[in-house]
């Protein structure tokens, strides 16, 4: 077997692993693999509704793997694309209800001051490990909290004690009646087109620009770039703050397209955290975060159709679709084996 | 004749890439069997054959007479052999026992015993006059007696053969007269040693028997005492091999560099470099001699901008660049080959025709604006790999990693003399080398200073200085003690002045 073919089969595999073991799951507490699945199935490309749904899922992810895929890229690990993304829904639901504007300057406005604000929060980070060696891994962790708290207390604040922002503007909104006419009333916005053209310019960062040779050259060797005369310490705060950048604007997906305000939260949305594994699954590249979001987004909303249409409870679902990530992550694993079989059969 | 090992015909193939070719070592009870080799020539790959990393594609082992299948390192282990990393495998913040018994704790009701482990270390390392404190942190203990660790590592674990890989790369020249000792005690305790390595010097005076390989080819083996380096050195290149570098005599024109009162301390704020005067102008070599270790990392650091100067000055063609930036340093003219070129030199995981762009990634034609322009890096690295015979495996986009430290070196020199700087600075151009790269590293040093260069040259080698320079200057204690002409010296002089002797007790010299 050839390397191409084996890169080939190693996820189709383990996803069908991953599906297999999840079918015994359900088998063993007793309930109708078949019917779960397709309930899954319907749950993701059933109609146009659904399909709509899916890619709005899909969206916020692709920005919270991008996040953390070039957070990597750069030798840098953000345990914060939660808070930076809180932050950012934060700031772009702001300037979406508190100001009006045509909407060619509206949403624009409200998506730079979501990664504006993304991208201020992950600064810190940076800034704390470039000028004190602080690690970055504890302080965007901390400020993942402080993010959650302080965003809780303004709308707080800005709504004499309500637990929801007003409804932005109809003109930094990014939802669109023809998106919603193709797609049978789902709540599917432009935010994809973002996400997209997000991905484009990380590839464009990274591979096509000299910022981005340093960039990479600083995360893998230091010493190595301080001697070819590269400001170590203000490439390691870039890098920070173009992931936040990134953060922020998922943070922005759901202020103006799949929720129009911010609302206090009980928690953390998880979106930021599921972003490292959506990075790892694609490899850390541009287009790989794609294929990482798009599993994740699909498995995430595809699910919540298994209680109704098959009786499955909740629980055993978050099972199944942790296994199936379980086994796309481990594809190294099933990489080994694939190997060792073409191996085998060259022998004889 | 009894043979405690017998390698006989491997061959070992990494898909269409032959490392090994009907390669045959036989390794006598007693003896110490030098394995030569050119780096990349497949005697590492032929060692972790030996020691179960590998699976030979054909050929047979055969240990004490009996065939044996080595599948994997435990089963060498079983078999008695044990292998001294050249890089070691050692816990740092662990104690010299405690990395001993690593992976073989002895217990006691169920906790780990480590007082008989510790009594176990030191009555083998009295048996065999190898000096550790059992109960020391390998942190605390220097690189020789980290080696020692090693070596007391695979003699805890019963070995009778022991393969050393390059055991005297990063050791000082004290440190390897001990390594010398501890081998020969090796043998007389009855054991029997593979020594992995290209320092002819040290397979004359240790080794019995040399088996040399050549491009993945064994070529044979000769007895020691019927040799000599000339041959054994043409044996490993396939040619003859100049070890003195032919040179005309220097030609020095204007001061390129001029420094002055120069005093640098190191990290711990100690001062290293002490007052220190030196100058250097276009057309010569000045070679700086002196033990590791008394200021020469911090004047090269200080001089190339990556470390802060405490006070004096540097000049540069007549300009101050006393703690300017690296880059500006760089682009007022300064070629640097640093001494440690893994942790400077190169990002290792960058494909070594990125690494060729490291110091003009930024500049036209390579960079337009903020876009850069890899089809121009592609084009740059193919001719420096060209002109330097930089062998990779797969051109410009092999990953740097995966290049022999020979080539590696190559490249960054290529990089380096590309740029055409006024004054090209080489520390310890050649380590860890192997003959064929030391003689073209040495002359592309020798072809800049004919070209109007200035060359800085730092080398704890005192054939390298002697052989290269047209100027030594000794460094000890932070300072140039004494300036001598090559042609005129000894290595005893040298050596003497290195050591902080001073040349007026030295006593008449004619």
């Amino acid at each position: 077997m050839s390397n191409r073919v084996i890169n080939l089969l190693v996820p189709i595999i383990s996803i069908i692993i991953g599906l297999i073991v999840g079918a015994l799951v359900m088998l063993v507490s007793g309930y109708d693999p078949v019917e779960g699945y397709s309930a899954l199935w319907t749950g993701i490309f059933g109609d146009s509704y659904t399909i709509g749904n899916t890619i709005r899922q899909i969206t916020p992810y692709i920005l919270a793997g991008l996040a953390v895929a070039f957070a990597f890229r750069t030798g840098l690990f953000n345990i914060g694309v939660e808070g930076q993304l809180i932050i950012g829904w934060l700031a772009a639901a702001w300037v979406g209800y508190a100001i009006e504007l045509p909407k060619v300057i509206h949403i624009p406005l409200a998506l730079i001051a979501a990664a504006a604000a993304g991208a201020f929060w992950a600064f810190i980070a940076g800034f704390l490990k470039a000028k004190f060696k602080v690690h970055e891994v504890i302080v965007t962790i901390m400020l993942n909290y402080t993010a959650l708290y302080i965003a809780n207390a303004i709308i707080r604040n800005l709504t004499d004690g309500g637990f929801k922002t007003e409804r932005i503007h109809e003109s930094a909104s990014l939802r669109s009646d023809f998106l919603r006419d193709i797609t049978d009333n789902s709540s599917l916005h432009y935010g994809i087109i973002i996400a997209l053209l997000m991905v484009a310019l990380m590839w464009f960062i990274l591979e096509k620009t000299t910022r981005g040779y340093e960039l990479k050259a600083v995360g893998f060797n230091q010493n190595a770039a301080d001697y070819a005369g590269m400001s170590v310490n203000k490439n390691i705060i870039l890098a920070m703050t173009i992931s936040g950048m990134f953060a922020g604007l998922g943070g922005a997906m759901e202020a103006l397209g799949t929720f129009q305000n911010a609302s206090i939260k009980a928690g953390f949305t998880g979106i930021g955290f599921d972003g490292i594994a959506v990075a790892l699954l694609g490899a850390n590249t541009p287009l790989g975060v794609i294929f990482g979001a798009s599993l994740f987004g699909s498995l995430k909303y595809g699910s919540l159709n298994m209680p109704n249409a098959a009786g499955i409870p909740e629980e055993i679902v978050s099972i199944i679709i942790a296994l199936i990530i379980f086994f796309v992550a481990s594809g190294y694993i099933i990489r080994v084996g694939l190997q060792k079989l073409s191996k085998k059969k060259e022998g004889q | 004749m009894e043979y405690v090992i017998e390698m006989l015909g491997i061959r070992k193939e990494f898909g269409s890439f032959v490392a090994n070719n009907n390669i045959t070592l036989q390794l006598k009870k007693g003896e110490i069997h030098a394995l030569l080799g050119e780096n990349g020539a497949g005697k590492s790959t032929l060692m972790n054959v030996l020691f179960g990393l590998y699976q030979p594609e054909g050929g047979e082992i055969r240990v004490r007479g009996k065939a044996v299948k080595i599948a994997n390192p435990n089963i060498a282990n079983d078999l008695g052999i044990g292998m001294v990393h050249q890089h070691f495998m050692l816990v740092e913040n662990f104690t010299v026992t405690e990395n001993i018994i690593l992976g073989s704790e002895p217990t006691k009701m169920g906790t780990v015993n480590i007082k008989d482990a510790a009594k176990k270390v030191q009555a083998l390392s009295e048996k065999y006059g190898l000096d550790v404190d059992p109960y020391a942190k390998i942190e605390d203990i220097t690189v020789g007696m980290q080696q020692r660790v090693e070596i007391l590592k695979t003699l805890y674990r019963g070995a009778e053969i022991l393969i050393f890989d390059e055991p005297s790369a990063s050791l000082t020249p004290q440190e390897i007269t001990e390594l010398i000792q501890i081998m020969r005690r090796l043998i007389e305790e009855g054991k029997s040693i593979i020594l992995i390595t290209h320092k002819l010097k040290e397979i004359m005076e240790v080794s019995d028997r040399v088996t040399i390989i050549r491009k993945g080819e064994g070529i044979g083996t000769v007895v020691t005492a019927e040799t000599n380096p000339d041959h054994l050195a043409e044996l490993m290149v396939g040619r003859q091999v100049e070890f003195k570098t032919e040179k005309t005599a220097a030609n020095p024109t204007e001061e390129v560099l001029h420094i002055e009162n120069l005093v640098v301390t190191d990290y711990r704020n100690i001062d290293k470099v002490k007052g220190l005067n030196l100058s250097i102008r276009k057309g010569e070599i000045v070679g700086i001699a002196g033990i590791d270790g008394n200021g020469q990392s911090e004047l090269i650091e200080a001089i190339t901008g990556l470390r802060r100067v405490k006070s004096g000055s540097v000049k540069l063609n007549g300009k101050d660049v006393t703690n300017m930036k690296p880059r500006h340093i760089t682009e007022e003219g300064v070629g640097h080959i640093p001494q440690d070129r893994h942790k400077h030199g190169l990002v290792l995981d960058f494909p070594i025709g990125h690494n060729i762009a490291l110091q003009t990634y930024y500049q036209s034609p390579i960079a337009k604006g903020i876009v850069m322009n890899y089809k121009k890096v592609s084009e740059k690295a193919q001719q420096i790999i060209k002109e330097y015979d930089v062998r990779t495996g797969n051109g410009e986009m092999t990953p740097a990693r995966a290049l022999s430290g020979g080539n590696q070196q190559k490249a960054i020199i290529g990089r380096e003399i590309d740029r055409n700087p006024d004054l090209l600075i080489a520390a310890l151009p050649t380590r860890g080398l192997d003959v064929g790269a030391i003689e073209f590293i040495h002359s592309r040093l020798i072809e800049q200073r004919d070209k109007g260069k200035a060359v800085l040259l730092v080398s704890f080698e005192l054939d390298e200085v002697m052989n290269v320079s047209d100027r030594i200057a000794v460094i000890y204690d932070g300072q140039i003690v004494d300036e001598l002409d090559p042609k005129a010296t000894s290595e005893q002089e040298l050596g003497l002045l290195m050591a902080g002797q001073s040349k007026k007790n030295k006593g008449g010299n004619d």
